[in-house]
């Protein structure tokens, strides 16, 4: 046991001493988390738009006043000739035009229709989407709110209601997203390289020959990183609370299990790359390429798994990152217990041990 | 028999590393491997440390045998890799007190064994292993290697890239060590190191060659050796190579030494030789032959 404290007390040595691990250990998270809390967002907020207004009548001014009152749209400009739309647009501050037709509340009257000509910015097709959905259902609400009272013959109104998420906030689904790919990307690539170190430093050489045991000194490599990652995953919930206002609806002692867990699975991998990887870069490139792409592509993070291919789905299953997100968007949103992730769980643990199996019967007692 | 070893082969892929390998090292012996880079030193350390498995052929250490009791070997002796394998982020101090404490013992347990060659890096202790010169570096190696009290030390090639007074140095502590009755095999292409082993082997390109004591080696030399000296030291030797009776010719310091194929040797006729190639102060006179001209001679 003294033994085993001391190998812990050397790779902490290690940990510490090192600025550039230091860095990616604490830095990384934190950076993430604010990077894809704030900057990388589907949401649409305080977007510069443009009126064209050729009727400028008592409704036009109603409908603008409406739309600029809310938080979303800013109107920036006033154009007067169709002919401005395009130089407004090119100049790149605008995203959007509103075209009021002639003699709109004429029209609306007389007519029972008038058009607005919503016009977007479609470079970026998501921001041009979200700009056409909210900006319709501003002038639906008008609408509703001029009709009240009157009766018409047949009406469908639906009435949606987003669950565990009404605000649509992006933040909810990255969360749980980087925490995963942290916790993966600190627990694997971390150990497999502090395993590798040693191997490239010849210091590997004089452990074997020494009386620890093989699964001593996985072990010690392992528990800082187990220590450490826990701390990681506590500063992003802590961040995601108070910083974000996500609200984590289930036990954060289960969350904390669950996290644990994916840790131990990660760690098990990192052990896995380790016992194949000789160099410290060839572990950290298989760390990157076989680890990060599949967490951020396949895991359901960004894509819907739903959405994709038959094939792909089929190996998102073999991902464990997959399962990790399920588990934590169930706990965090949905506010569920064990009861209801107890089928990912096991997958999890299965993955765990499967993993471990593998890395102890691959894992070298001697140089080759 | 603190190290022995029979019928040794180690191949990787296509090249034989060593081959048919066989000695015996006694208790409290200090057993000295020479050669050059490449001969299979390293194979034969790491065979006998456990980290590589022979071939073909059977290996104790300390009485156990190197693939059977592999954990056994590994508790009782001492390793120093050719390469230095510390941690570099660690002082001095941290370092040891990480060996000692992986080998279950502490520093001050087995501190009279490490004392003399402690004491000169304790000055140091705070500095980080990294930042040691080489010859303070393989101090410390050597301490970490013996601070658990090992039955047979391993130092392979302990003294390359060391400056010329640690060296010695090394040696010394090695000498000191010895009479602690701890046997020790070391490694070197150092040949004036060989001369302060017990016995040593000669090994090139994976083969022993010779194995027996330094001034036996020496002795067994058949032919009389002369220093030659000249003005130009590169025109010498080729000159040297084209003369009739040449045997062998190597550079050794200052001089060249040369061996003559004839029996009965006349330094006159090779120095007019070297004058009528335009070669001026000829110097030529008989010396004592090394365990350098021994292993050229045997690899011949």
């Amino acid at each position: 046991m003294k033994r085993f404290i001391g190998f812990i007390k050397k790779e902490f040595y290690h940990i510490f001493r090192d600025r550039r691990s230091l860095f990616i250990l604490f830095g990384m998270p934190i950076a993430q988390i604010l990077l894809f809390g704030f900057a990388i967002t589907n949401e649409i907020n305080n977007v510069d738009i443009a009126v064209l207004d050729h009727s400028k009548d008592a409704t036009t001014e109603e409908i603008i006043n409406k739309i600029s009152a809310s938080k979303y749209f800013t109107i920036k400009q006033m154009i007067a000739r169709e002919a401005d739309i395009e130089t407004a647009f090119k100049k790149g501050k605008i995203k959007a035009v509103l075209n009021f037709e002639k003699d709109f509340s004429k029209n609306l009257i007389k007519e029972q229709k008038a058009t607005i000509q919503i016009i977007t910015d479609a470079t970026d097709p998501n921001t041009a989407n979200s700009i056409t959905n909210y900006i319709n259902s501003i002038l639906q609400n008008y609408q509703q709110s001029k009709n009240k009272g009157i009766v018409m013959e047949y009406q469908i109104v639906p009435q949606t209601r987003m669950v565990y998420n009404p605000e649509l906030k992006s933040v909810f689904m990255f969360v749980p997203g980087v925490m995963t790919i942290i916790l993966m990307l600190v627990s694997a690539m971390m150990t497999s390289i502090s395993i590798t170190r040693e191997k490239e430093l010849g210091t590997m050489e004089i452990l074997l020959v020494s009386p620890l045991k093989p699964f001593q000194v996985i072990i010690g490599k392992v528990v800082p990183y187990i220590f450490l990652s826990v701390i990681n995953a506590a500063v992003i919930v802590l961040l995601s609370i108070f910083i974000f206002k996500m609200p984590v609806q289930g036990s954060l002692f289960l969350l904390g299990l669950e996290s644990v867990l994916f840790i131990i699975t990660s760690l098990a991998l990192g052990i896995l790359i380790s016992t194949i990887a000789e160099t410290q870069q060839a572990a950290m490139m298989i760390s990157l390429m076989g680890l990060m792409l599949p967490v951020i592509l396949l895991s359901g993070f960004i894509f819907p798994i739903s959405s994709m291919p038959a094939p792909l789905q089929i190996i998102s299953h073999i991902i464990p990152a997959k399962w990790f997100i399920i588990i934590i968007k169930a706990i965090m949103l949905k506010g569920v217990g064990l009861a209801f992730v107890w089928k990912e769980t096991l997958i999890l643990i299965g993955m765990t041990l499967f993993f471990i199996g593998l890395s102890i019967k691959k894992y070298k007692i001697r140089l080759e | 028999m603190s190290i022995s070893l029979s019928h040794i082969s180690k191949s990787y892929k296509k090249v034989k590393a060593v081959q048919d390998i066989s000695f015996n090292v006694n208790p409290g012996e200090l057993f000295g491997l020479i050669g050059s880079d490449g001969a299979g030193k390293t194979t034969i350390f790491r065979i006998l440390t456990t980290l590589l498995i022979p071939d073909e052929g059977t290996a104790t250490v300390a009485g156990f045998d190197v693939v059977k009791d592999y954990k056994a070997i590994r508790k009782s002796v001492g390793y120093m890799p050719g390469r230095f394998s510390l941690y570099q982020d660690l002082t001095v101090e941290e370092n040891l007190t990480f060996f000692a404490t992986i080998f279950g013992t502490t520093i001050e347990e087995n501190y009279d064994l490490i004392e003399d060659i402690y004491v000169q890096i304790e000055p140091f202790k705070n500095r980080r292993a990294g930042k040691l010169s080489g010859g303070m570096k393989q101090k410390l190696a050597l301490c970490c290697a013996l601070i658990h009290k090992p039955k047979v030390l391993f130092l392979d090639e302990p003294t390359t890239g060391v400056d010329p007074v640690s060296r010695k140095e090394f040696w010394e502590m090695l000498k000191r060590l010895q009479k602690k009755e701890i046997t020790i095999l070391v490694s070197t292409p150092y040949m004036d190191e060989a001369a302060l082993c017990d016995r040593i082997a000669l090994i090139q390109d994976g083969k022993i060659l010779e194995i027996d004591t330094p001034e036996a080696i020496v002795n067994k030399f058949p032919k009389t050796i002369y220093n030659v000296g000249a003005n130009n030291m590169y025109k010498l030797i080729q000159t040297l190579q084209g003369y009739e009776h040449l045997y062998s010719v190597f550079p050794f310091g200052e001089f060249v030494h040369y061996t003559d194929k004839r029996d009965s040797f006349e330094n006159a006729d090779l120095k007019s030789y070297l004058e009528k190639a335009g070669l001026t102060d000829i110097h030529i006179e008989p010396t004592l032959a090394n365990i350098e001209d021994a292993f050229m001679e045997l690899a011949r």
